[in-house]
């Protein structure tokens, strides 16, 4: 129960995938303009993590090594398939606007980062768990830069009146999602330098490693081939 | 998409909708490899050569065998596969007849399988009803404003890291707030051509 909880708080805060980890950043700052666009993100990115996690932890034993990527695209990709038409049915206005950002949720680097860092080497349960924690941090990322946005930039909050007077209108164009979130990355920043003095910082990495989606957890020993 | 001029697609996919900075596509590799100016070039060549020949050859597989055969849901699943082998396949083309270039773009292509810059130019062509001339004007202008972006970031960056900065901005704070203004500035093309 301990490590439960530790696997899925890990997720949510400690190794929060957007705020600390900085991968999965497309359609954080895309899909931010409103409250609800947001919180459709992240509903659908969360499915399909948890979902591909599960699968990719029930065949890890049965997936050749060697093709292992692949793999774990199909899977992605078969999930994204079908939030990609369960969006388009029954929320056609939500489709509307997250537009080419739902098929994205294939590239979505969490994803494939957790597939490869921690549901291949992970049982079910703890993999369900990572799903859900990771796509929780990603979930509340995603709606706070909405609803930030979105009470900035057009004065309301989710349907309601407008209660702003003059909203800054440049919050809810792309300059303003680029702000807000580097913003919220430096609160978050200041509010983790505060609680955590002695960070550990890693330093010396290959420079090969920079871009890396993996680069937090491999720490380099993954040598590429060739 | 109102005007389909190529000169109108061409001005549209480098600056007005710059897939980075107006469209937010493609910002993991931004920010990840951005903080050097060489790596940011290597990038933005893997990237201008693998787009290219990505958007040829699924469109084709669009439009001559999703399209006639009914297939249109599993767009998803056949791009993401045709994308990857297809870097796989340049990757080992490139190893065995121009070692020079490979050594150049080595370590970049395997990355540009999860880089959604390339995918996404995949899906936009299929949302916009491209013709085939029409794509390839597409893919390379996206191609272009992903490089124009890149290095003017990655300029700025070499000077960031020596500027004195309080700690909590260090890092990523600045980097974002420095994306917003290059995005600001690329705002004021907006209307131009009527987009």
């Amino acid at each position: 129960m301990k490590k439960i909880l530790q696997i899925f708080f890990n997720g949510l805060i400690k190794e929060n995938p957007v705020l600390i980890m900085m991968i999965g950043l497309c359609p954080f700052l895309a899909c931010s303009t409103t409250a609800n666009d947001a919180i459709g993100m992240g509903i659908a990115a969360t499915f399909v993590l948890t979902c591909s996690n599960i699968i990719i932890s029930v065949f890890r034993k049965i997936i050749p090594n060697n093709i292992r990527i692949p793999v774990f695209i199909v899977i992605i990709a078969t999930f994204t398939t079908i939030v990609d038409y369960l969006i388009k049915a029954y929320f056609p206005s939500l489709s509307e606007s997250l537009g080419v950002f739902i098929p994205l949720i294939v590239v979505n680097c969490i994803i494939l980062a957790r597939a490869e860092a921690f549901a291949s080497k992970n049982n079910v349960l703890y993999s369900l768990i990572d799903g859900l924690g990771m796509g929780a941090g990603f979930f509340i990322a995603i709606a706070v830069l909405g609803i930030i946005r979105q009470i900035f930039g057009s004065g309301t909050i989710f349907n309601s009146k407008e209660f702003l007077q003059n909203p800054a209108v440049i919050m809810i164009l792309p300059p303003g999602g680029f702000l807000a979130a580097g913003l919220v990355i430096t609160l978050v920043k200041y509010i983790e330098n505060k609680f955590n003095k002695r960070q550990k910082v890693i330093s010396n990495l290959p420079s090969l490693c920079e871009g890396c989606v993996l680069k937090s957890k491999c720490v380099g020993n993954i040598k590429l081939k060739g | 998409m109102k005007n389909t001029s190529l000169l109108a697609i061409f001005i549209s996919s480098v600056f007005v909708n710059n897939i980075i900075l107006m469209r937010f596509i493609g910002l993991c590799s931004f920010f990840g490899v951005s903080n050097k100016l060489s790596s940011a070039l290597g990038m933005s060549a893997a990237v201008f050569f693998v787009m290219t020949l990505a958007t040829v050859v699924s469109w084709f597989i669009y439009n001559l065998v999703l399209l006639p055969l009914g297939l249109v849901y599993l767009k998803i699943i056949v791009f993401i596969l045709v994308i990857a082998s297809l870097v796989q396949l340049v990757e080992l083309f490139l190893k065995k007849n121009m070692p020079g270039l490979f050594k150049a773009l080595g370590i970049y292509l395997p990355l540009i399988t999860t880089n959604c810059a390339i995918l996404a130019v995949a899906f936009l062509i299929v949302d916009y009803k491209f013709n085939f001339l029409q794509s390839i004007i597409f893919s390379s202008g996206t191609a272009l404003g992903y490089t124009i972006a890149i290095i003017l970031f990655s300029s700025i960056r070499e000077r960031l890291e020596l500027a004195p900065l309080p700690n909590a901005v260090k890092g990523y704070g600045i980097v974002f707030i420095t994306a917003a203004l290059m995005s600001l500035s690329f705002m004021g093309l907006i209307g131009l051509f009527g987009f």
